[in-house]
């Protein structure tokens, strides 16, 4: 026994929780395969409830303007005959026009509470009720292809999102100055935590990330700023008109970027996820989603143009927690609704229409009179893109990774 | 569960239960460590900060006219404008600096943006510095419980404000005042959408629509979208979710929207009020009627309804369990014991919600004094405690704020109304460690030149400091290194 590979060994361990199927035996044949190492995988979370109906306007849909009044778009960039792209997602709509973007319109976690939080909990732990799990799906992803492949995950920001937290170290980062190499507090301190569960594996995956980060970020335009994830500027006041959005899409790009230099290095993650905040637009919505939107397209922009070659290999998902109220409400904003639109896009993606249905806008095709209605499972997205992109097998992902979710089909053919 | 002995229980009690040991301070204790505790609970609340406080009305107020100004400022591309503050700005500036003197709006933003500051700033050296940190600490809970965050620009100024109005001369008294006192808060208020929440049917809407043109369709509800009349169901849902009977509670959509309707009319006063920047109520605003919630009818007229409904909320069980639950997470553990949460709960229970009770509760139970530290501290609870072991308090904002935002949880931004996280797999990413560490590093090379680092952790951790990290202090080759290595030790990062 002893002459096992540390792979080959957790190999079995995880063939034996499920009973060996024969897909699961393939897979390590497809391992030897370098294209398949290359495959990249990033999930932006986008919190409070990214308003779907603002994301991808359907201008094409007759009841949109009414049900939307003063918040309907009408300088949307155009993707097809019934939607469009909100005005400050241009690098977006600009990799749209390429092939290269898709919009999932009508998409939903299993959670119909409308709290955030809930919401939010189901999304990354792609359980299909709230409390039934506590790790993230995306970290069961890389557990289950770390027997088979080498597999790296990062979380861009001071904390790592819950998508993936879970049995698996993954690396954090966020912009800061970098350790010294020299000092000795970092081995002694390693030293010290050789027998904490908790503070060993971070510190020393923390050290290990620092090190590639002086790579992964060498040469970038401007410096990261970790306070501009978040919703409010410094202190909650904007520094001045013009000058502090310019130097917030910078900030959003070269975070982006960041995110892409870690993910070229050598030995670099090949799965990232990434959390923006602030998209709970209860009032003046307008305005608000201007900026959040702007940052998204930043980010996006800076994941894109810091692949380079790399952006071939990969799928980036954005998606949110739920979507917003059909109707505007009594504050200029909406309230919290059911589904809304996610993204997909990568140099990896077979060019293609909408994904999913839309169910349309009309009064009684609306989610409990209120809601645009949900006509597609987010897992199922999800699974779609692990199933086919990073070569997950189904027995994993309808058992392990999404729970109990075996009547949920994933969305095939989209890379 | 083995019980910890005098020694130790003097150690947990203050850095347990209060904000981390400042030198002596775990010998004061030791004497009667629960008694050391009990005698911080106080009928008149907490703790103010130091310095000169401003009210939520005045710094509302001077929001209001920041903003109108630099729309003036706009339109009318000239300096001078009305208010005092500009003018007085204005004045200082002018000679000597070109730029920001063809900017006072800015000057006044900056203002704005210090007055933020320095009420955080005072925040942290009452919790460096206060002789009870087990107060402050009770007081933290509840306003995380009741999270008003500056994400939004003008809360900002008004968090300060917010938890020393609402929050801290409650945190010992009935629940039901403290909530009360918070929901009706302009801080809230303006946080969670409601002071722009109007009923569909009250006079004010009727009047608004009166005034709309006569198109249908789309023209009139742009108009109603311009005109902002209408319902918001942000505050109703959030009491109900994050500060009352928890998500689990047994409510309903619908409950949320009547909830919506009964709390119109609850908004934030004009000059024209008399009340500038306080909380007022709108009769015009209200909706009228009945309201059902939870089954329970309400026809109380005006302010009355929202005030029996949050009565109501604050008596029920679900909101004992819930926030009982919490207060054991926060003090004890991630995963608390359900033996300690029906210990609070019965508590609560028995004394209707008095928190002065719930605390006594706490102190008293045992699960409370477990040896082994189960809570791994947040950034702010870190910083603090590291100004504490040194014997210091934080000079300016630039010595804790900038790491606060890099370990995450920026100074009065909580990322959502939930508030700040708990849990340690929140805290305890590599990326956060590797940033504690390099704080540490510099925070003990500025503090801990020539004081002895085995002292420091003695008086920091006493018996909770293990035989390893007592070596590798003694060990360490410099002082800062010792200090150093005393902040980041496994129990000194937990509590």
């Amino acid at each position: 026994m002893t002459a096992f590979t540390p792979s080959r060994r957790s190999l079995l361990a995880t063939a034996a929780g499920f009973g060996l199927s024969l897909q699961l035996l393939a897979v390590p044949a497809l391992a030897a395969d370098s294209g398949l190492n290359k495959k990249k995988m990033i999930v932006v979370i986008c919190r409070g409830g990214m308003d779907g109906l603002s994301v991808a306007p359907p201008i094409g849909d007759a009841d949109y303007h009414g049900l939307r009044g003063g918040l309907a778009l009408s300088d949307g960039l155009p993707l097809d005959g019934t939607f469009a792209l909100h005005p400050q997602l241009a690098s977006l709509h600009a990799l749209a026009k390429a092939g290269e973007a898709r919009i999932i319109p009508a998409v939903a976690t299993p959670d119909r509470a409308r709290s955030h939080f809930e919401a939010q909990d189901v999304l990354e732990t792609g359980a299909a009720g709230v409390y039934s799990t506590t790790s993230g799906w995306l970290n069961r992803a890389v557990e289950t292809l770390s027997a088979h492949r080498k597999v790296d995950a990062i979380s861009i920001g001071p904390t790592a999102p819950l998508l993936l937290r879970g049995k698996v170290q993954t690396a954090s980062w966020s912009p800061g100055r970098g350790v010294d190499a020299e000092a000795r507090l970092p081995s002694l301190l390693q030293d010290l935590y050789r027998n904490d569960p908790l503070l060993g594996p971070a510190l020393a995956r923390g050290l290990a990330t620092e090190t590639m980060a002086k790579d992964a970020t060498a040469g970038l335009s401007g410096p990261a700023q970790p306070a501009m994830m978040a919703a409010g500027k410094a202190g909650g006041l904007k520094a001045g008109a013009g000058g502090g959005v310019q130097q917030g899409r910078e900030a959003a790009m070269s975070l982006g970027q960041s995110l892409a230099g870690f993910m070229r290095e050598p030995d670099g993650p090949t799965v990232a996820a990434i959390a923006l905040d602030g998209f709970d637009s209860h009032a003046n919505q307008a305005g608000l989603l201007n900026g959040r939107l702007a940052y998204l397209d930043a980010v996006l922009d800076g994941v894109h143009k810091g692949l380079g070659p790399e952006w071939q290999n990969t799928v980036v998902l954005v998606a949110t927690e739920f979507g917003r109220t059909a109707r505007v409400n009594g504050t200029g904003g909406t309230d919290h609704g059911t589904a809304s639109t996610a993204l997909i896009l990568g140099g990896a993606l077979k060019p293609g229409g909408i994904v999913g249905d839309w169910p349309t806008l009309k009064p009684g095709a609306l989610f409990e009179n209120r809601d645009v209605a949900p006509t597609l499972d987010m897992r199922s997205l999800f699974k779609g893109v692990l199933a086919e992109h990073m070569a997950l097998d189904r027995a994993a992902l309808d058992d392990r990774i999404f729970p109990s979710s075996a009547t949920v089909k994933p969305v095939l053919g989209l890379v | 569960m083995a019980l910890a002995d005098q020694d130790l229980k003097a150690a947990i009690a203050v850095t347990r239960f209060g904000l981390g040991a400042k030198p002596g301070e775990i010998a004061q204790a030791r004497q009667d460590p629960q008694g050391y505790l009990r005698a911080q609970i106080r009928r008149s609340g907490a703790d103010q900060p130091p310095g000169e406080a401003a009210t939520s009305a005045q710094r509302m107020a001077e929001f209001r006219e920041y903003r109108r100004d630099r729309k003036d400022a706009r339109v009318e591309k000239t300096a001078d404008v009305g208010a005092p503050r500009l003018k007085a700005a204005q004045m200082e500036t002018g000679a000597q600096n070109q730029t920001e003197a063809r900017d006072p709006v800015k000057v006044v933003g900056n203002m704005l943006r210090q007055d933020i500051s320095s009420d955080f700033t005072a925040r942290t050296q009452l919790g460096a510095s206060t002789d009870a940190s087990f107060r402050e600490r009770w007081t933290l809970f509840w306003a995380n419980h009741f999270t008003v965050s500056a994400t939004k620009a003008i809360t900002g100024t008004i968090v300060g404000p917010f938890e020393e109005e609402a929050i801290r001369p409650n945190v010992f008294g009935r629940f039901m005042d403290l909530l009360g006192a918070a929901e009706s808060h302009p801080a809230m208020l303006t946080y969670l959408d409601q002071i722009q929440s109007i009923g569909p049917n009250s006079q004010f809407a009727m009047f608004a629509r009166r005034r709309a043109p006569r198109g249908v369709g789309q023209a009139g509800i742009q108009e109603a979208v311009q005109r902002k009349v209408g319902l918001n169901e942000n505050l109703a849902r959030e009491i109900m979710e994050l500060h009352t009977v928890g998500v689990d509670g047994g409510y309903t959509q619908a409950d949320v929207t009547e909830f919506a309707r009964a709390m119109t009319g609850l908004s934030i006063g004009s000059e024209r009020d008399g009340v500038y920047g306080g909380a007022v109520f709108r009769e015009q605003a209200h909706e009228p009627g009945e309201r059902t919630i939870m089954g329970v009818g309400y026809n109380q007229r005006g302010k009355g309804q929202t005030n029996a409904i949050l009565t109501d909320l604050a008596a029920k069980p679900q909101t004992a369990r819930f926030v009982c639950t919490k207060l054991a997470r926060h003090f004890v553990s991630d995963d608390p014991s359900p033996a300690l949460v029906a210990r609070l709960e019965s508590a609560w229970t028995v004394s209707n919600g008095d928190l002065a009770h719930v605390a006594e509760a706490l102190i008293a139970a045992p699960e409370a004094w477990d040896p082994t530290p189960r809570k791994f501290k947040t950034p702010y609870e870190f910083i603090v405690s590291s100004f504490r072991a040194a014997g210091g308090q934080p000079p300016n904002f630039q010595s804790f704020g900038p790491i606060l935002t890099a370990l995450g949880q920026k100074p009065f931004s909580a990322p959502s109304p939930k508030g700040w996280p708990e849990d340690a797999q929140s805290w305890a990413a590599p990326d956060s460690i590797v940033k504690r560490m390099q704080f540490a590093q510099a925070f003990s090379s500025a503090t801990a030149r020539d004081r002895d680092p085995r002292i420091l952790a003695s008086d920091a951790l006493g018996e909770r400091l293990s035989v390893e990290t007592a070596k590798a202090i003694a060990r360490a080759e410099s002082r800062p290194e010792g200090f150093a290595l005393l902040l980041m030790s496994p129990e000194f990062q937990r509590r």
